[in-house]
């Protein structure tokens, strides 16, 4: 009995170990803020935002960590910033993914005195609505709005939205704006395609196979991309059928550089991350502070322009 | 018995000590379990805030927020059963609501008695096929798993073309059934321990000088409700001897005259009742229900019980057990926040310290109940 006890002991004090150290490094001198997101561990896309809070954080001297919920369940999420609010930050970094779920949390955080910075989804009006000091990011529906009028230009007529994330209402716009810069309704053109790689190649297939009359994609980030730029090759349509996508990633510089792609629409996450800890940082050292929000996106990448974006695709871009 | 040597010793019976007969309760293990994370936690995150009335707000909700599930989760896994589909039934609960108050403008508590009374019955179908086709109810809930999600995305989109439903709040204000759910209760004391300056206080804003904790939420109190009445059904009712007869050997249960159909459909029920709760809950305090809540809650309603000590086989386990599970679990991953431990190896951490109390917990059960 006693030995089963000292093992445990043991065992318990091998297991916290590798827990202290890591907490003995955070505490480093300097300011601590908080961004958290919206996205399921599953969204690599948001590496670039760890990347770029990280790189600001060293050069500033600050010390930054990166939340979110595992699921994606925004629920949950506004537990973390709650959690956030309640270990004492001298700034919080975060998006607004449900305003009527997070906006709650957010006030408090800001009543009790923490700074609060909106990212990536959300508006303006938004942001200044719930006292937060300003709002960085991509106007969602204006994005969409001007990817449609572009493809417009091009020619194009119909078109399948493939959607990995129909439970955020915001970055739906983006098709919601698409199809209105095209001038068609929406309709049913928006797929929900879940998360998985496979699961979104075929229903792209399936859909592209019942609808063979589509004449563009828009899929609305990496998740999504990737496994279309697949499908599309398997089926022999890349570079024949019009693609556009949001954001940027290894394999979707890869496909503009071979013609599958035609644009990809940056809204430059890199800028979301570190502007908003070096705005922070210099807020609580010098009250100083910009006077309006920041846009960090729409940038249209095409295969012209893809020198610096393919070097830190999924890095820093 | 020990006081009174003389009296006539039954042989059959085992002489136990009375510290040894103390000790032989499923829940030991987690009582140990808790008790440890916190001296854990308190060392090395007791300066992050964690244990102000905020941070122990925090990781008392969250904690409660399982606790509810787990309850349910418990009684159904002594009955010898799984239910797989708890997650999707909180999507499912939660959209039922919205759909019926915003959208369609029923009143909150037609509302909410609406989504019980179809959570409940998709509990008893998901018992009724497991009892009469005899298949394992992992893969009847499995079924259902998939089956409730895909009917929560499929509702929402089909009646608002969105997977957000928004503006409960505004609903459910005035509504008696609603206040059960999201309101707060003791704000008063709160209110003037911030007075006394017993409670932090908000600097700015509009609610300058509120305490920022300003009263325990209702979803607290129905996780404490819900523990003491399934404790007091599994330990001191005939019926909670049914549940434990048919966990432990449906058959010989049967040949004794316990009832375990019945027993196991309404303890489905009950699981789904307790998502329903959950649900409710959620959607009155965060004003919007949306078709992908309650992700892998399933699985975590099924650690907190195993962690409190329950076998996955059936027919042993305790409700205080699975509340302090709840407790273990929601500590230690609202506390490894606290503890700044590093984000990409966050989950490595919450599933190592739940893997070693659960190993923790059966060494103490085998040790105390001398099984090999």
């Amino acid at each position: 009995m006693r030995t089963t006890w000292k093992r445990l002991a043991v065992a318990a004090a091998i297991a916290a170990l590798p827990l202290a150290g890591t907490i003995g490094t955070a505490q480093a001198e300097g300011e601590k803020f908080i961004l958290v997101s919206h996205a399921p561990d599953s969204d690599s896309w948001w590496n670039t935002i760890k990347n770029g809070i990280t790189l600001a954080g060293e050069q500033m001297g600050v010390e930054v960590e990166y939340r979110n919920p595992p699921t994606g369940d925004i629920a949950d999420m506004a537990r973390i910033i709650q959690q956030a609010a309640a270990s004492n930050p001298d700034g919080i970094i975060t998006t607004l993914a449900d305003p009527d779920v997070l906006s709650g949390p957010i006030q408090d955080a800001v009543d009790k005195g923490i700074p609060v910075i909106i990212i990536n989804s959300g508006t303006p009006e938004k942001a200044a609505e719930l006292g937060a000091l300003m709002y960085v990011g991509q106007p969602e529906y204006d994005a969409g709005l001007a990817a449609g009028q572009r493809a417009k230009r091009d020619g194009v007529g119909s078109f399948l939205c493939v959607n990995h994330v129909i439970s955020n209402p915001v970055v739906g716009e983006r098709c919601a704006g698409f199809a209105d810069g095209l001038g068609v309704d929406l309709g049913s053109s928006m797929i929900d395609s879940g998360q998985d790689p496979a699961e979104i190649k075929n229903k792209v297939k399936a859909y592209l196979s019942a609808n063979p009359e589509t004449e563009a994609v828009l899929t609305l980030g990496p998740t999504s991309a990737d496994p279309t730029i697949d499908a599309l090759k398997e089926m022999g349509k890349a570079g024949d059928i019009y693609f556009g996508t949001f954001d940027l990633g290894t394999e979707i510089v890869k496909a503009i550089k071979d013609g599958t792609i035609q644009w990809g629409i940056d809204q430059q996450p890199f800028l979301q991350a570190y502007l908003p800890v070096i705005i922070l940082t210099n807020y609580q050292r010098f009250g100083v502070l910009p006077g309006n929000n920041i846009n960090s996106g729409p940038g249209f990448v095409t295969a012209d322009a893809l020198g610096k974006v393919e070097e830190f695709a999924g890095e820093y871009r | 018995m020990s006081d009174t040597p003389q009296a006539v010793v039954d042989e059959r019976v085992q002489k136990q000590s009375k510290l040894k007969k103390a000790l032989i309760r499923p829940e030991l293990g987690s009582i140990c379990g808790t008790i440890l994370v916190f001296v854990f936690f308190f060392l090395v995150a007791a300066d992050s805030g964690m244990f102000s009335a905020e941070g122990t707000m925090n990781w008392t909700v969250v904690s409660a927020q399982f606790a509810i599930i787990a309850v349910g989760a418990c009684l159904l896994m002594i009955a010898g059963e799984f239910d797989l589909s708890v997650g999707s039934m909180i999507g499912f609960s939660g959209i039922v609501i919205a759909l019926m108050s915003v959208t369609y403008g029923f009143p909150m508590w037609v509302a909410i008695l609406t989504a019980f009374a179809v959570a409940m019955a998709i509990g008893w179908l998901n018992g009724y096929i497991c009892v009469k086709t005899g298949l394992p109810s992992f893969i009847v809930t499995l079924a259902f798993l998939y089956i409730l999600r895909g009917l929560t995305i499929f509702l929402s989109i089909a009646t608002t073309n969105k997977t957000i439903i928004g503006g409960v709040k505004e609903a459910a204000e005035g509504d008696p059934l609603a206040a059960l759910f999201g309101g707060k209760v003791l704000t008063g004391l709160f209110s003037w321990m911030g007075e006394q300056g017993w409670l932090a206080t908000f600097k700015g804003g509009s609610r300058a000088g509120q305490p920022i904790v300003d009263g325990i939420p209702m979803l607290v109190v129905w996780a404490i409700v819900l523990v003491i009445f399934g404790h007091f059904l599994l330990t001191r009712t005939r019926f909670g001897n049914w549940i434990y007869a048919s966990g432990g050997d449906a058959q010989a249960a049967r040949y004794v005259g316990v009832p375990v159909d019945r027993v196991k459909i309404l303890m489905f029920m009950f699981t789904a009742f307790c998502a329903t709760v959950f649900a409710t809950c959620q959607v009155i305090e965060f004003g919007s229900a949306a078709a992908d809540r309650g992700l892998l809650k399933e699985f975590e309603a099924i650690i907190s019980v195993v962690i409190g000590g329950a076998l996955l086989t059936g027919g042993y386990g305790s409700v205080v057990g699975a509340a302090l599970g709840a407790l273990i679990f929601g500590v230690v991953q609202q506390g490894l926040f606290f503890a700044n431990v590093e984000s990409s190896l966050f989950r490595v951490f919450l599933g190592t310290i739940l893997l070693l109390a659960v190993i923790l917990n059966t060494y103490i059960r085998r040790m105390i109940t001398g099984e090999r």
